[in-house]
């Protein structure tokens, strides 16, 4: 039945078929290729008498090497659990402000906090703790102008407690009044005490409004703000003196943040708080000393 | 009968979208009411019309000839809207803000996998077939104008699967996104197909059936059944998209990668083997290399395809035991995958010549290069100490493209340089520079999409499993995701080459029909035997 086409340089015959004019040779199997596919397949029987492999009919094969994915894991969680376990009782009662003299528990909380911070707190404070874009709501925590106090215990508070939620009774609280929704002051007095808060932040300004503005602001404003218009950490009000805008420093950032006014929401992150996701004592003593530890603590 | 038929269709399509309880459905039942009368008026105003005359010794082209066009129609979408996605992911500023709910990432990424697979790869699969089934088989195809029907069938199930994900009508099943009444629409489409298939090869005048067809028969057979399982679902109304999965959990899971991984088996490797097996040896003139490998390689790659699966469920709820199957079954995979690569490159042994003068055998070759590669690739990434780096990152995505856009691509590419002339009746292609140009784009923009993706997902991967002395992740998954940007840029600019070839090939085809006079009038026939 074989036979050779014309023009076969090789020597291989061909089946004899021939479908729409595509014929085949009937070389062998190459033998490495062979070779190579019964490796594999002895390969795999002896991989699935080592590894949990065969189902039966209650359970499967579980392999001579006692293999899982579940132990694995577990495992490691545990060596470093243990590792770590004398370190994260100790973090959770030290005095922080002693940190510094604890090289290797410092080393442990500005470590595990970087972790945590990551993962909890970066979805608004950004992975770099810049705050994001500017005048986006979130504070930059890189720099040293804290709203509610940069020293190490002001922001164990701070995460333990959050800001303006609902969750935790300690939760910093304060609430600035919607001067125009409320129609505590007409818009043109809005727009004087906006050129006076340009001025004093050292901005370009309409001077003769800012003049007008410097009157309503010791009326409304300094009662937070303060007289000299720093702020004041107890209640979270801003210091409008620096070049750092929580909100943005131009004319209609501030102009809606006087009509409308701001309300800054930062959750509790105690577990007290929120059962099953929120941060253990050592925990927010870990990510308030990796905070602390980024520049701008007090 | 048929007139009754589509009436009631149109007023049951009417009254579906009366009552329709959300927008992708209301829109899918208009489309398919001003189908189904459209489809009245044309039947109403052929009526008096004789009925053609077909002389059943000719071959039966015109489906293909409209297939052609359909795979290089969709090909080109489904290409663009991968760029659009692609750019997306590097600058979200493209997921615009007044069509979002629409044409943001998550509607427009299944979109993208959908109109490449499905309309691109399967108008290429379902066209290449039928031409291949009746010349091997030397019949007219089976069941008259049933062919039209899966054409036209198959072209109103893209547009009601791809209307739906931009409306939200979706299963949430990696490949099989469509919704219930959808999935029932491509049933019958699909068995109308195999109808087709499978009567001409019964009605075959050739003693034996050609290896191309062993292999699209396979493909036809096991998508029907993955199709009709995976998507075994209850509808919560008859007037709305949404249904629930009959199964449920880790069991769901399972059944969706049994069905994700034999769609990348059967669809896009059993089928497109097929159409290795038919045009390779066609344009390069050579007889297939081993008759015994196409036997070996056929039973092997079916035989072990199906157990693959619980290789994308590593390190899940899924058992250990069943992933140790899944990966032993991929990694014996290997070879018989590759027993293709050497049937189709060893064809060309006596022909290596032809690499010099003829693009269309170098896309060829290309096509079946990216085929061994990714389908060594993939045995790798399936070993489970390999898949915790790569599981979940670009790698992956890295490894489906350089199989999608190198195997699927180019060889379908070469297979409409082959068709269109012969189709249509013309004495060559407009243009082989312009063949050349399209195969280099396409080269070149696969290479900067695999490279890219290559080194941003081991790069991801190695940052997510970065832990310090003491046991913390030290990378947040935004660093990750700032990591990844250059590579996502050159990946959109592969792309970007990719679809610019594509695009030429589309004008190339046109103006081998347009620009160029029939060489003859005579209608294929059945070569005498």
């Amino acid at each position: 039945m074989s036979k050779k086409p014309a023009d076969q340089p090789t020597q291989a015959e061909t089946t004899g078929h021939s479908w729409d004019g595509i014929e085949e040779y009937n070389n062998p199997l190459p033998r490495w290729w062979l070779w190579t596919f019964y490796a594999t397949i002895v390969w795999a029987v002896i991989y699935t008498i080592l590894y949990p492999a065969w189902p039966l009919v209650q359970s499967a094969t579980a392999g001579v090497l006692g293999y899982s994915t579940r132990a694995n894991v577990e495992k490691q969680i545990e060596t470093f659990a243990e590792m770590n376990a004398s370190l994260e009782t100790e973090l959770a009662s030290a005095d922080l402000t002693a940190l510094a003299d604890n090289a290797d528990l410092q080393n442990f909380a500005v470590q595990a906090g970087a972790a945590i911070f990551q993962t909890n707190c970066s979805q608004c404070h950004g992975s770099g703790a810049n705050g994001g874009a500017e005048g986006n709501g979130y504070p930059n925590l890189l720099d040293d102008a804290w709203l509610w106090g940069g020293h190490i215990d002001d922001i164990v508070w701070t995460v333990a407690n959050g800001i303006r939620n609902e969750q935790s009774p300690d939760a910093h609280w304060s609430e600035m009044p919607a001067f125009g929704t409320d129609e505590i002051l007409p818009p043109e007095e809005i727009e004087q005490v906006v050129q006076y808060v340009r001025q004093i932040s050292g901005q370009e300004h309409d001077a003769g409004l800012a003049e007008a503005g410097a009157e309503i602001f010791e009326y409304e404003c300094t009662a937070c703000h303060m007289e000299d218009g720093t702020g004041n950490k107890d209640l979270g009000a801003p210091n409008l003196t620096d070049a750092i805008w929580l909100y943005g420093g131009d004319v209609a950032s501030i102009t809606e943040t006087v009509t409308n006014s701001r309300f800054g929401v930062m959750p509790a992150w105690s577990e007290e708080y929120r059962v099953g996701s929120g941060l253990q004592p050592w925990e927010i003593n870990a990510v308030a000393s990796y905070v602390h530890q980024l520049g701008g603590g007090q | 009968m048929k007139l009754v038929v589509l009436g009631l269709v149109a007023l049951g399509a009417a009254i579906a979208a009366n009552y329709g309880r959300d927008l992708a459905y209301q829109v899918h039942a208009i489309i398919i009411m001003l189908t189904a009368a459209g489809v009245f008026v044309w039947t109403l105003r052929r009526w008096d019309e004789p009925a053609p005359v077909h002389n059943p010794a000719e071959y039966l082209d015109g489906p293909i000839r409209a297939g052609a066009i359909a795979t290089a129609f969709w090909g080109a979408v489904g290409f663009l809207v991968g760029v659009y996605i692609a750019f997306q992911l590097a600058f979200p500023v493209l997921n615009i803000e007044w069509a979002q709910g629409y044409t943001n990432f998550g509607r427009l990424r299944p979109l993208h996998t959908s109109a490449v697979i499905f309309a691109f790869g399967g108008n290429a699969l379902i066209a290449t077939s039928l031409y291949v089934v009746q010349r091997t088989s030397a019949a007219r195809l089976f069941g008259g104008n049933l062919a039209w029907f899966v054409f036209w069938g198959y072209q109103l199930f893209i547009v009601l699967a791809a209307t739906g994900y931009l409306l939200g009508a979706t299963q949430s099943k990696e490949y099989a996104e469509p919704e219930w009444y959808t999935d029932i629409w491509l049933t019958i489409i699909w068995v109308a197909y195999l109808v087709v298939f499978l009567g001409t090869i019964v009605k075959r005048r050739e003693p034996h059936i050609y290896v191309a067809n062993w292999f699209y028969l396979s493909f036809i057979v096991t998508i029907a059944m993955l199709h009709i399982v995976n998507n075994l679902s209850i509808p919560v109304s008859v007037f709305g998209s949404k249904s629930v999965q009959v199964f449920a959990g880790v069991q769901d899971a399972m059944t969706q990668w049994w069905y994700g991984h034999n769609a990348v088996g059967f669809f896009l490797t059993a089928g497109f083997l097929g159409m290795m097996y038919y045009f390779v040896p066609k344009q390069a003139e050579r007889p297939v290399f081993s008759y015994k490998l196409s036997i070996i390689h056929f039973w092997a790659l079916i035989f072990l395809y199906i157990w693959a699966g619980p290789h994308h469920l590593h390190y899940t709820a899924l058992p250990d035991w069943a992933g140790t199957l899944g990966m032993v079954f991929s990694v014996v995979l290997w070879m018989p995958s590759w027993g293709g690569m050497i049937n189709g490159l060893m064809t060309l042994s006596g022909a290596w010549d032809k690499l010099r003068t003829d693009p269309i055998i170098r896309m060829m070759v290309i096509s079946i290069g990216f085929y061994g590669m990714s389908t060594f690739e993939g045995p790798m990434m399936s070993i489970r100490a390999v898949n915790s780096l790569s599981h979940y990152t670009d790698w992956t995505i890295g490894h489906v493209h350089s199989g999608a856009l190198g195997w699927n691509g180019m060889i379908t590419f070469g297979a409409l340089y082959f068709l269109v002339p012969k189709l249509w009746n013309r004495p060559r292609l407009y243009s082989l520079s312009l063949v050349n140009w399209h195969f280099w784009l396409a080269t070149i923009g696969i290479v900067l999409y695999a490279a890219s993706m290559w080194v941003t997902g081991i790069m991801e991967g190695l940052m997510w499993r970065e832990v310090d002395a003491q046991g913390f992740l030290v990378n947040s998954f935004a660093d990750t995701v700032a990591a990844k940007f250059p590579m996502y840029v050159v990946r959109a600019i592969g792309g970007t080459l990719f679809l610019t070839g594509a695009l030429i090939m589309c004008y190339n085809l046109w103006m081998t029909v347009k620009g160029q006079p029939k060489t003859s009038d005579e209608p294929a026939m059945v070569p005498a035997e």
